[in-house]
């Protein structure tokens, strides 16, 4: 059998593959953080509440309403989205004219007593969440057996970072989305009403987060935690991709979900760090990210 | 004028015990509970112990020879810095006499060097590892419920014995999972099994695919899960997933809790052997107080064996203290390895020189759902292991307390 560096290729493959499943959540956790970046000039920090909020909208649904895991997936991020938009025009909307730290500041906060409510009502040992019975099971590709889910979250995934790509980069509403952040007061002058496309922007980003969080819900238990855990690295694909570039987000999160999974074969005790270093490295080299524009 | 007053308040303090029969400080006693109130085990610890040890005090009839019993309790995070900061604080300025439940290695291993120094008694719940009897032991300090030697010796020894040859490890990547790793490896290769290998994940970890698949690849016949609560919960559950249990490999979960598997569902972990040192559902004793426990609790919930053994602990140490006529932690602490421990908990518990409460553990199974008769009915316990099977043996023990 072929090896690399002593682990046999057959089993490398998998874990790479198994490195661009963890890439999704990445991918879709960071495109809304950089949506709202670009375009609000906030920096987040409730986006993993609000990947939680996902999965217990899910979790709730199919419990109290017996609503299935299809129509979780269009509910939830409706849910959240409203959320989100409340947060966005009782709250965030205040805080545009000043200092970065501020939005931060505000919704760290947030974040925190979003948990702190789920966290007291279910405790923190997750709640059970099955795989849809269609898409249970999975394949045997020969070098590992993937589970038609995991399948689904990379195709899932896929779709809606290219179809928001190209949704911002390539279509008028994208363009008007664009200038109104280079320049509101002239976009607002062309008749166009700019704080509902900003709201409607930070409920889009928002509803993304719940979309991972949907998809999450049948892999992790459905627990308070499950977002606090991933912001921090979805934080650091952001940086090393360059704050704010929708393109580079996608595929910065794809490509740290393949370096972690490589850690995870060579030294596992440093997978949960290996982002971290990567983001140092990139820092000092390009200090705007990989697909960032300046300084 | 103050200083007067001082002086006054000093002298009829001193009258006041000069006179009283029985010698217990500031006319009270007062346990701590210092537990996990937030995060990972707050769910096997937490509240959950609080309300446990007022059920103790309550049971004891609310005074010790006539002095009020007082309970506080505070969150310590799971950070041993913030533990021992908050046990120096209590035993300094809040006349707390002893400290209970102690939930993760680290915080309790914290919290025993500052009794230690002060005299205070500890009583160690929630926490696994095997040193707090061993180097880190201490004439005022208790273990209590389980450790990770009798959870070795009782899973990986059923385990070896049903014909689980050959192992590998997922470990949690700090003391807990290394110590839990190393005691389970003993077991296995004295039983003649074979490690084939081990892999270290960080704490916590969320996705366990890659690991699982490293042990799928290891070919071995038991994946032994050195790790805890939302750990050992998100490996299960993604090992179902990726069909390793279907392909005949078995998991083994060291230190499992009844909320683990609350919170998996008997779907995914039905079949799981594990050890554990406390099941509501064994005789009359056990449900009655796990349903005061549960309704306390605002229903829907059975307790862990972290709960009932913090209920054990505070009533062996309220009982020893008025046995004593002190809370002086040495008098008290001799009077607890003195008298015997016999409650729903623990029904012929002996507290040894070590600090460890010996005490009958279980080999259960988890139920399959045609078995299980409601929520909460989860295990099937397939063996007693009586105390002196089930824990370390004294000669083994580096307890430097222990006279060889």
């Amino acid at each position: 059998m072929m090896t690399i560096l002593g682990i046999p290729t057959q089993a490398l493959f998998g874990q790479l593959l198994l490195g661009l499943i963890n890439g999704a959540f990445y991918a879709m956790l960071s495109l809304g953080l950089a949506l709202i970046f670009g375009l609000l000039n906030i920096i987040n920090f409730s986006h993993g509440a609000l990947y939680m909020m996902g999965a217990f909208v899910a979790w709730l649904a199919l419990n109290f309403l017996g609503l299935g895991y299809w129509p979780a997936l269009i509910v939830a991020p409706l849910v959240v989205a409203l959320a989100g938009i409340v947060i966005e025009r009782t709250m965030l909307c205040r805080l545009y004219k000043l200092d970065h730290l501020y939005g931060l500041l505000l919704t760290f906060g947030l974040a925190l007593i979003i948990e702190g409510l789920f966290r007291e009502g279910y405790g923190v040992s997750g709640q059970p969440y099955s795989v849809p019975s269609e898409l249970a099971g999975g394949w045997n590709l020969g070098f590992m057996f993937l589970p038609i889910y995991r399948g689904w979250v990379v195709v899932a995934s896929l779709v809606l970072c290219l179809g928001t790509w190209y949704a911002i980069e390539k279509t008028k509403l994208g363009a008007y989305l664009r200038a109104a952040t280079e320049n509101p007061t002239l976009v607002q002058a062309f008749g166009i009403n700019v704080p509902v496309m900003i709201t409607l922007t930070y409920g889009f980003g928002v509803a993304l987060a719940a979309i991972a969080g949907v998809l999450a819900a049948p892999i992790y238990q459905v627990s308070p935690k499950m977002g606090s855990d991933l912001i921090i690295v979805v934080f650091a694909v952001v940086v090393i991709g360059g704050m704010g570039s929708i393109m580079g987000s996608i595929l910065t999160g794809y490509m740290l979900g393949l370096v972690e999974g490589l850690t995870k074969v060579f030294y596992p005790e440093a997978a949960s760090t290996v982002i971290f270093m990567v983001m140092v490295v990139v820092l000092l080299i390009k200090p705007a990210g990989l697909f960032g524009k300046g300084a | 004028m103050v200083m007067k007053r001082l002086l006054l308040g000093a002298a009829a303090l001193a009258l006041s015990t000069g006179m009283a029969h029985a010698q217990y400080s500031d006319g009270k006693v007062k346990i701590g509970v210092l537990t996990d109130l937030s995060g990972t085990y707050s769910d096997l610890a937490g509240k959950g112990t609080i309300v446990a040890a007022q059920m103790a005090i309550d049971d004891f009839g609310g005074k010790l020879n006539g002095m009020p019993i007082e309970l506080i309790s505070a969150d310590h995070q799971n950070k041993a810095d913030i533990a021992s900061g908050i046990a120096r604080k209590w035993y300094d300025t809040e006349q707390v006499d002893a400290i209970a439940e102690l939930v993760t290695t680290a915080a309790a291993i914290a919290v025993r060097e500052v009794s230690k120094e002060k005299g205070k008694i500890d009583l160690v719940s929630g926490a696994a590892s095997t040193p707090l009897t061993n180097d880190k032991c201490s004439a005022t300090g208790f273990h209590w419920t389980y450790d990770t030697y009798a959870l070795a010796n009782g899973t990986g020894d059923a385990v070896v014995k049903n014909g689980g040859k050959t192992w590998f490890f997922l470990t949690a990547d700090y003391a807990f999972g290394h110590n839990l790793q190393a005691q389970t490896e003993k077991v296995v290769k004295a039983n003649g099994g074979v490690v084939k290998g081990a892999v270290k994940h960080p704490f916590p970890n969320a996705d366990f695919s890659s690991f699982l698949l490293q042990a799928q690849s290891s070919g071995a016949q038991i994946i032994g899960l050195a790790n805890a609560g939302a750990d050992t919960i998100n490996a299960i559950k993604q090992a179902k997933e990726f069909g390793i249990t279907q392909s005949g490999q078995q998991l083994a979960g060291l230190l499992v809790f009844i909320t683990d598997i609350h919170s998996l569902g008997l779907e995914t972990a039905q079949g799981m052997m594990l050890t554990t040192g406390f099941y509501w559902d064994m005789d009359d004793q056990t449900r009655a107080w796990s349903k005061r426990w549960s309704e306390k609790m605002g229903g829907g919930k059975m307790p862990s064996m972290v709960h009932a053994g913090t209920y054990s602990q505070v009533l062996h140490y309220l009982k020893s203290a008025a046995a004593a006529k002190t809370d002086e932690g040495i008098k008290v602490a001799d009077e607890m390895r003195k008298l015997p421990i016999a409650d729903f908990f623990a029904k012929n518990g002996k507290i040894r020189a070590d600090g460890r409460m010996v005490h009958d553990m279980y080999l259960a199974q988890v139920k399959k759902p045609s078995e299980s008769k409601g929520p909460w009915d989860y295990y099937k316990i397939v063996r007693t292991i009586p105390g002196d099977q089930a824990y370390q043996p004294l000669s083994e023990s580096t307890c430097p307390l222990v006279k060889k």
